[in-house]
């Protein structure tokens, strides 16, 4: 454990480097995050309009950002949001007038993705917001990518369409029939180019597998199969078959009054494709070995902390519930992230993780207040960076953290249109808990928990980060250089 | 600081603690407020119970309840009355707790304030669709409704999310209804007087049983009730 300290304005990783903004997105800029009437103009955009960024719209609730993924090679970037719609972005190869500079991230599709539905039987209504993305790894030439909701998971393939073919001998330009008799010669079709075009199509529906809602979506290095968990269940499908899933963990009870733990999240492991882990809202860890058994309820590790006699509360429970769980890029950790910390969990021990890092800890004594408001079950994602050597979460009051594992050093920045113009280096950030106060820092009480980041991404090998705050996407890069180090 | 400790201690080392952590811990009471003046430590105690019940309350009515935030609060209220004194409004009961569980000493610990919130709580869950037949422990109606026969006693609210369509086909229509229990309102867990006075059959009270609360009993809870706590209450028994 180190202590909440202020770095200097630096990447974390290394320490003399600036961060900056390389494109800031804001609601009104990426047309898909727009509630506007008419959605049909905006799917040829392929470039942000930077004009909108000044156009702060009326925010509804369809634009909050729900999840944010980027793909294998961190070209592309999706995200979801409340109103089932998911939008991609896509990195700008590199300018040849500007061979240092990276390239940016802009528009490259939006479609709808879920919609709500109505449940009968159980007179339900089922939200359309998007809770996971998650990428297939790229195949041929198009892209796939999995979307969930509460109780459905769908396949889409992202394909582009650069070529049309001319030359038809039987029809026309307009596609009509010709008159045979017109037809002296004959001719070989060409292929010509035209205008970029993205096509979306669903390919697959993967419904009716879960009572409760599901949490987690997590694509196998197999490529051949994923597992989507809900709060008691999580099943294994296999990509092409929709019709039937198998069920590889089942905590739910015999009895329903005998609930008292649920399942929060689950993923694979990035490459034994026979082992997943899942977490739970008691705050530990199951990691299970599919080969084991095939129902996978006995767990092969048991990965729990005890609880610190000196912080018990009433609330200890609630705190120490994982939100999310994430395997480490080398696959020999696990990053977990509950109400107060983030914990690297070594796979090799069981009884206690290798490393906690604070949040905010300073919320600890408001634990009360913030059972009172709800804030206490808000569910935080974590991040690992390419090389394993940085972590990073959201907060509150639009606030981030990243914790560098090496040199213990920590930093806390902001993502807000205020504090950072496009371009600029991002200021870090401090709470004051009392006690000395600097001239920027922020008082404990007047932090907004209404702003919380609670979705973040990492490019998978570069210093590229996407913060999700509401429906604003952020995206920073570290410009002086992103190679991974 | 915290409101309770959890170690084993004195019980007026506890109630020492308690009062410290109520004036640290309880700021987002208002100061002025009925509940804080006292600064008893039954208070802190009572008003995270009560905030805990209304949470339950309100999760139990969303048509589809959030089931982590459920079994949180849940858990939470059961650490919270585990750890409030037990008040002795209701005769003992004859059962010794068996079990160490949580569950267990719900039900050995008859504690007034909790039945009868959750009686309340009952009474308002009826609203619910789908539970017509709930039945109201606290009613002058008479015993408890079920919409089926044999069901086993569970939290009923929490199996309301019944089971996916395509487990229902595998069930045939019996899968339907006997996922829709209702022991909720019957259940040990909130009719622990009853539970305690008179064992039921293995699958809860039968339809010829209420949990036994009288006229008398229910103006005991009612003054119990008003005399300890600030906080908005649902609507009490006998409107």
């Amino acid at each position: 454990m180190f202590r909440e300290e202020p770095a200097a304005a630096a990447w974390p990783a290394r320490p003399a480097r600036p961060l900056r903004i390389a494109s800031v997105c804001g609601g009104g800029a990426c047309p898909g995050h727009r509630a506007r009437p008419s959605m049909g103009e905006d799917t040829d955009t392929r470039k942000i309009n930077h004009s909108f960024l000044r156009d702060h719209s009326y925010v509804t609730e369809a634009d909050i950002i729900s999840t944010v993924e980027f793909n294998h090679t961190g070209e592309l970037l999706a995200t979801g949001d409340k109103g089932g719609r998911v939008v991609i972005f896509q990195r700008e190869p590199e300018s040849k007038n500007a061979p240092h500079s990276q390239g940016e991230y802009d528009v490259y599709s939006t479609f709808q993705s879920h919609e709500p539905e109505f449940d009968y039987l159980k007179s339900l209504e089922i939200e359309e917001k998007i809770n996971k993305i998650k990428w297939l790894p790229q195949q041929n030439a198009a892209h796939s990518l999995l979307s969930t909701n509460d109780k459905t998971i769908k396949l889409w393939k992202i394909t582009e369409r650069d070529k049309r073919p001319e030359g038809y001998n039987l029809k026309d330009e307009e596609g009509k029939l010709k008159d045979l008799s017109t037809v002296t010669s004959l001719q070989v079709p060409v292929l010509k180019p035209m205008d970029l075009m993205v096509e979306v199509s669903p390919r697959r529906v993967f419904a009716n597998g879960h009572t409760y809602h599901i949490n987690s979506i997590s694509v196998n290095s197999d490529c051949e199969t994923y597992m989507s968990a809900d709060d008691l269940r999580i099943n294994l499908w296999h990509l092409a078959v929709t019709d039937r899933s198998f069920n590889i963990v089942d905590i739910k009870p015999a009895n329903m009054e005998d609930l008292t733990e649920v399942i929060t999240a689950s993923e694979f492991h990035p490459h034994h494709c026979n082992l997943f882990v899942y977490s739970s809202s008691k705050g530990s860890l199951r990691l299970c070995d599919m080969r084991a058994a095939a129902l996978c309820d006995k767990h092969s590790k048991l990965f729990e902390e005890p609880e610190d006699p000196s912080n018990r509360s009433f609330f200890s429970e609630i705190i120490s519930s994982v939100s999310d769980v994430k395997f480490s890029h080398s696959g020999r950790y696990m990053l977990t992230r509950d109400y107060l910390t983030v914990k690297v969990w070594d796979l090799n021990m069981e009884a206690r993780p290798l490393e906690t890092y604070q949040v905010h800890d300073y919320l600890r004594s408001k634990l009360c207040s913030l059972y009172e408001n709800d804030c206490i079950f808000d569910k935080f994602e974590c991040a690992w960076n390419g090389s394993d050597s940085v972590i990073m979460t959201g907060a509150y009051n639009n606030f981030f953290r990243m914790f560098d594992r090496n040199t213990k050093r920590d930093v806390t920045l902001e993502a807000s249109r205020e504090s950072s113009k496009p371009r600029a280096v991002l200021k870090p950030r401090r709470v004051c808990v009392g006690g000395k106060r600097r001239r920027d820092d922020i008082s404990v009480d007047s932090l907004d928990f209404t702003k919380k980041i609670l979705h973040t991404a990492w490019h998978p090998t570069e210093n590229i980060i996407a913060i999700a705050a509401t429906n604003n996407l952020y995206i920073f890069q570290d410009k002086v250089n992103s190679d991974m180090h | 600081t915290m409101l309770s400790k959890g170690l084993k201690r004195k019980r007026e080392e506890e109630e020492e603690e308690e009062k410290e952590s109520l004036a640290v811990d309880a700021w987002w009471l208002d100061p002025g407020h009925p509940a804080v003046a006292p600064a008893s430590p039954a208070v802190a105690s009572s008003s995270l119970f009560d905030l805990s019940v209304l949470k339950l309350h309100h999760s139990l009515r969303q048509s589809e309840p959030d089931l982590r935030h459920l079994v949180l609060v849940v858990n939470t209220l059961r650490r919270i009355q585990a750890s409030m004194a037990p008040t002795a409004a209701l005769p003992p009961v004859p059962n010794p707790p068996a079990a160490p569980s949580m569950a267990d000493n719900l039900l050995a610990s008859s504690d007034a304030a909790l039945s009868a919130s959750m009686a309340s709580l009952l009474e308002d869950l009826s609203h619910i669709e789908g539970l017509s037949q709930a039945p109201q422990p606290l009613a002058d109606e008479g015993p408890p409704g079920r919409t089926t026969g044999g069901a086993p006693p569970g939290l009923g609210a929490l199996d309301l999310l019944g089971p996916a369509t395509g487990c229902l086909l595998d069930d045939g229509l019996e899968g339907l209804f006997e996922d829709i229990d209702t022991s909720m309102y019957d259940s040990e867990l909130w009719a622990p007087a009853s539970e305690g006075l008179k064992p039921g059959p293995e699958d809860g009270l039968g339809k010829e049983e209420a949990p036994e609360l009288d006229e008398a009993e229910l103006d005991y809870l009612m003054d119990v009730l008003v005399g300890t706590q600030a906080l908005e209450r649902p609507p009490g028994p006998g409107r």
